[in-house]
């Protein structure tokens, strides 16, 4: 759509992959699970979503794009995604520009978190508008079973324990550092299935 | 007894009934047709639809109907009307320079290519209440004398006239190939590029584009301005359909149009030159551009190294305060019910008093 | 899709909600962003509403942009469901949403409110929108925006201190008494909405969502559950909330914010919760003030009582 979007062919309309079929409903119903996510941030939150989406998009991944992309959004989608036939799902329902350049990218959506880039390679925000900040939609193989983090800051009634599996081993170094740097930093929203878990920037994480 | 504003639902209900009673007045006067007042109160539609920013010359009449001539308040129904509307294209620039004119002048030559043209102004009638116009049968159907020869197809700008010299700026966009600015869709941020200011003053409160227009000519804003050109008529719309790929018409829009030119002072890298000031709007209304088109330039001092003094020149006072849909709103909120806020003020100046009296009691026994 | 949803009517001239998607979508991700940020204004494209500006378009462009068919909503003014605003504000979402409302504050998914935090406190999942007409609280201190955006930007809160402190060395009070400035999760000066700063302490780690919307000056921002939220005051002058020597005449509340209501034009007043929901169960589960008999009283409590509220609930 401009000029530093990576081209992608037409989208192959045979294999393409329906969206919302009610797409005022269901993507109120999506938003109001991912606002009580990064709200309630820690807590595992299920959403009530029939979609099939193409892989490796899963239901909660692709509901979050379908809800909170368009035309306004540029995205960054990484080389698993990039690889199927979700560029095209994404391009035809929410027609999102898609960027190379991670930190151009409003969002991001990340289904190997395991090669994923460094959260310093995000968009951060800038000091009189922290709000220019990416949002990472990260797609793990489940909310729980992971190693156990103690997380405590706006959202969390104290402290709570979560245990998200599949991230690299120095994420939550890297995690410190992007929370060290607020109220600037990216936000991050943990997928899995139906199911998401939200890491706003203000949250401290300790092991 | 109390009542004020307790009561809810009702109440409403019957005021509004009361107001399309008022609205609609003395039922032995016929109703006013939405078509009437396209025709015979075109200005007041040009107004409506240039600061409701929608170009609809019924929607603008039927707004002026149901606001009972209240304009700012028709402008408000048109604004709120387009938020609903989806936006199907953004269109290509128009092109001014060839508008099928009505009207056309310029004040710093005495002829230009292309000619005056005095077209419909009020600008040399005598401003003498013509009561043949209050006449029970009206005024028949005037008819104006039609010219001897159709008018030139070229109707160059004044301005670009002076660029063939190099004696005014180049009008040169704001950064390369970005994206407009769009005040509709985005909120305003600052410093505000030209595209943003002059958004914002096209849809601004023509009186108050006037008055600091105006202050700029009385010594608020250093500005030694001629009306380089004044124009008005039709000019094409286009769009480039994405599965097309090349521009189609979709239709045309009459609009009034003002270059000021400006003096320059030059600077050790710039050879004096004029400066511009630029003014446009929906239909028919030259007292808005020229006043537009002296804000814009009064606006354009960061740029020129001007150091802004003036209100004109001060770019959030002006833009922030510029659109009357916002002003009246806020200054009408405070008709709501404050009596929250009001009492928790009663409380402290209750208690603020007490101390005071206690003080005084206090060192008139010591 | 659920059930509510099926079943969902209301005026189709609009899109549910009177928004379009696009436009939703818009402020969606800006709520998400203000909630990340707590207190930071987050810039977004308001629209305008059918509704004048300083009236609560930034409050119902929000809440058009979180409802949906299986909310419940409750509208408040002044802390009252039936103020005339509160009514036109409700009859909005009836038409453009054919949403269910009501006034009972536990009953409610999402609350629109001015001016006022109801006194029940409110529970998780429930989201509380203020309408804010001016959501900078610097504002009054710089008129400037490249100005405050900046005093955020580097959090230089000085100024801010100073004019309170100014108040204290006149009055020997910090003189403010609603729009009371809050420091929020440490970082951020907010202003909580013209409530009155009785209402500030419920702000800090409620349990619901709390969501600011500012039409005119197009700022939306937020404060998550459980967040920290400070209202600004010095060691050796105490943020205070404001205390009544009188009880509701009502209901006999004591803990309650009241409205003065004036009876004659002889000094005769009565000092009655201005949490009308609030005041009206405690009345009905029996509680009395001391002017519950009183006829003048009575003709209040008649003016706002339920025939009038109920009609428009249909």
């Amino acid at each position: 759509m401009n000029d530093g979007n990576a081209t992608l062919a037409t989208p192959d309309m045979e294999g393409l992959k329906p969206g919302f079929t009610e797409p005022v409903f269901e993507a109120q119903e999506a938003f109001r699970t991912v606002l009580n996510t990064l709200s309630y941030a820690g807590r595992v939150h299920t959403l009530a979503t029939e979609l099939d989406p193409p892989a490796p998009l899963d239901p909660a991944t692709a509901a979050m794009a379908l809800t909170l992309f368009d035309f306004d959004t540029p995205v960054w989608l990484d080389a698993t995604i990039q690889g199927g036939a979700a560029p095209d799902f994404l391009r035809f329902h929410c027609g999102a520009p898609l960027v190379a350049a991670a930190g151009e990218a409003r969002f991001a959506m990340i289904a190997d978190p395991s090669n994923m880039p460094p959260l310093d390679r995000f968009a951060i925000g800038e000091d009189r508008y922290p709000d220019r900040s990416a949002t990472l939609l990260i797609q793990v193989p489940a909310l729980t079973g992971g190693p156990g983090m103690t997380w405590c800051g706006p959202g969390i009634d104290g402290e709570i324990t979560v245990a998200i599996a599949g991230l690299p081993t120095d994420f939550w170094a890297q995690w410190a550092d992007n929370h060290a740097l607020y109220p600037l930093g990216v936000d991050v929203i943990f997928a899995a299935g139906r199911a998401l878990v939200g890491l706003p920037r203000g949250i401290q994480v300790e092991g | 007894m109390y009542v004020a504003v307790k009561g809810g639902e009702r109440a409403i209900l019957n005021s509004h009934k009361l107001i399309t009673e008022t609205r609609r007045g003395d039922g032995a006067v016929p109703e006013v047709s939405v078509r009437q007042i396209g025709e015979q109160l075109g200005l007041a539609v040009d107004r409506v639809m240039t600061e409701g920013s929608v170009y609809d010359r019924e929607l603008a009449a039927l707004a002026i109907k149901q606001a009972q001539g209240d304009l700012v308040e028709a402008i408000f129904l048109l604004r709120a009307y387009r938020t609903t509307l989806p936006r199907f294209a953004v269109s290509e620039p128009i092109d001014t320079a060839k508008m099928l004119v009505r009207r056309r002048i310029s004040a710093a030559y005495k002829d230009i290519p292309g000619g005056q043209v005095l077209g419909p102004t009020y600008d040399y009638t005598h401003r003498l209440l013509d009561f043949a116009l209050a006449a029970e049968d009206g005024v028949g159907l005037p008819e104006a004398p039609v010219a001897d020869a159709p008018l030139d197809d070229g109707m160059p700008h004044v301005a670009d006239i002076l660029d063939h010299e190099g004696l005014i700026e180049e009008e040169r966009p704001d950064g390369d190939g970005a994206e407009v600015f769009d005040l509709t869709r985005e909120p305003m941020s600052f410093p505000a590029g030209r595209d943003q200011r002059l958004q914002n003053l096209a849809r601004g409160d023509e009186g108050f584009v006037l008055a600091l227009g105006y202050s700029t000519q009385r010594g608020y804003g250093g500005n030694h301005p001629f009306a380089g050109e004044i124009r008005m008529g039709e000019v094409s719309v286009e769009i480039v359909p994405e599965e097309l790929g090349f521009a189609i018409d979709i239709g045309d829009v009459v609009i009034s149009e003002c270059h000021m030119i400006n003096q320059f002072e030059g600077s050790k890298e710039k050879p004096p030159q004029f400066t511009r000031g630029y003014g446009l709007s929906f239909g028919h209304n030259e007292r808005k551009v020229m006043a537009m088109a002296l804000v814009d330039r009064a606006l354009r001092a960061r740029e020129m190294g001007e150091t802004a003094m003036y209100p004109a020149q001060d770019e959030e006072f002006v833009l922030y305060h510029a659109d009357n849909v916002e002003a009246a709103g806020f200054v009408s909120h405070l008709k709501l019910p404050h009596y929250v806020d009001f009492q928790a003020e009663l409380n402290l100046i209750r208690k603020l008093r007490q101390e005071h009296q206690d003080r005084l009691e206090k060192e008139a026994a010591e | 899709m659920n059930a509510a949803a099926e079943k969902a009517s209301w005026d189709e001239a609009y899109n549910f909600a009177y928004l379009d998607e696009q436009t939703k979508r818009m402020i969606r991700r800006a709520l998400l962003k203000a909630v990340a940020i707590p207190g930071y204004q987050v810039p977004f494209g308001g629209r305008e509403m059918p509704l004048a500006y300083g009236w609560g378009t930034g409050g119902m462009q929000v809440t058009a942009s979180v409802i949906g068919p299986s909310d419940t909503l409750k509208v408040i003014d002044q802390g009252a469901d039936d103020t005339t605003n509160a009514v036109s504000i409700r009859r909005f979402f009836k038409r453009v949403a054919g949403i269910a409302t009501t006034e009972a504050t536990e009953e409610a998914s999402v609350i629109q409110t001015r001016h006022r935090i109801p006194e029940k406190p409110l529970k998780e999942g429930q989201v509380l929108v203020y309408q804010v007409p001016q959501p900078e609280p610097l504002r009054k201190l710089e008129p400037r925006e490249t100005e405050t955006r900046k005093m955020h930007g580097y959090a230089e809160y000085g100024l801010m201190h100073v004019r309170l402190y100014e108040d204290i060395s006149r009055f020997g009070h910090i003189a403010t008494t609603y729009s009371y400035p809050v420091m929020v999760n440490g970082r951020y000066v907010m202003s909580p909405s013209p409530i009155p700063k009785f209402d500030n302490p419920k702000m800090e780690n409620n349990q619901a969502i709390q969501l600011f919307g500012a039409g005119r000056e197009k700022r939306i921002y937020a404060i998550p559950p459980y967040t920290s939220v400070k209202s600004l005051d010095f060691e050796d002058h105490p943020f205070e909330v404001q205390r009544w020597p009188q009880a509701c005449a009502l209901c006999g509340a004591r803990d309650s914010y009241l409205d003065e209501v004036v009876l004659d034009d002889k000094g005769g007043r009565m000092f009655v919760c201005s949490d009308t929901h609030f005041c009206a169960d405690r009345q009905e589960k029996g509680h009395r003030g001391p002017m519950a008999a009183d006829p003048a009283a009575g003709a209040f409590a008649r003016s706002s009582d339920t025939s009038a509220r109920k009609e428009g609930e249909r």
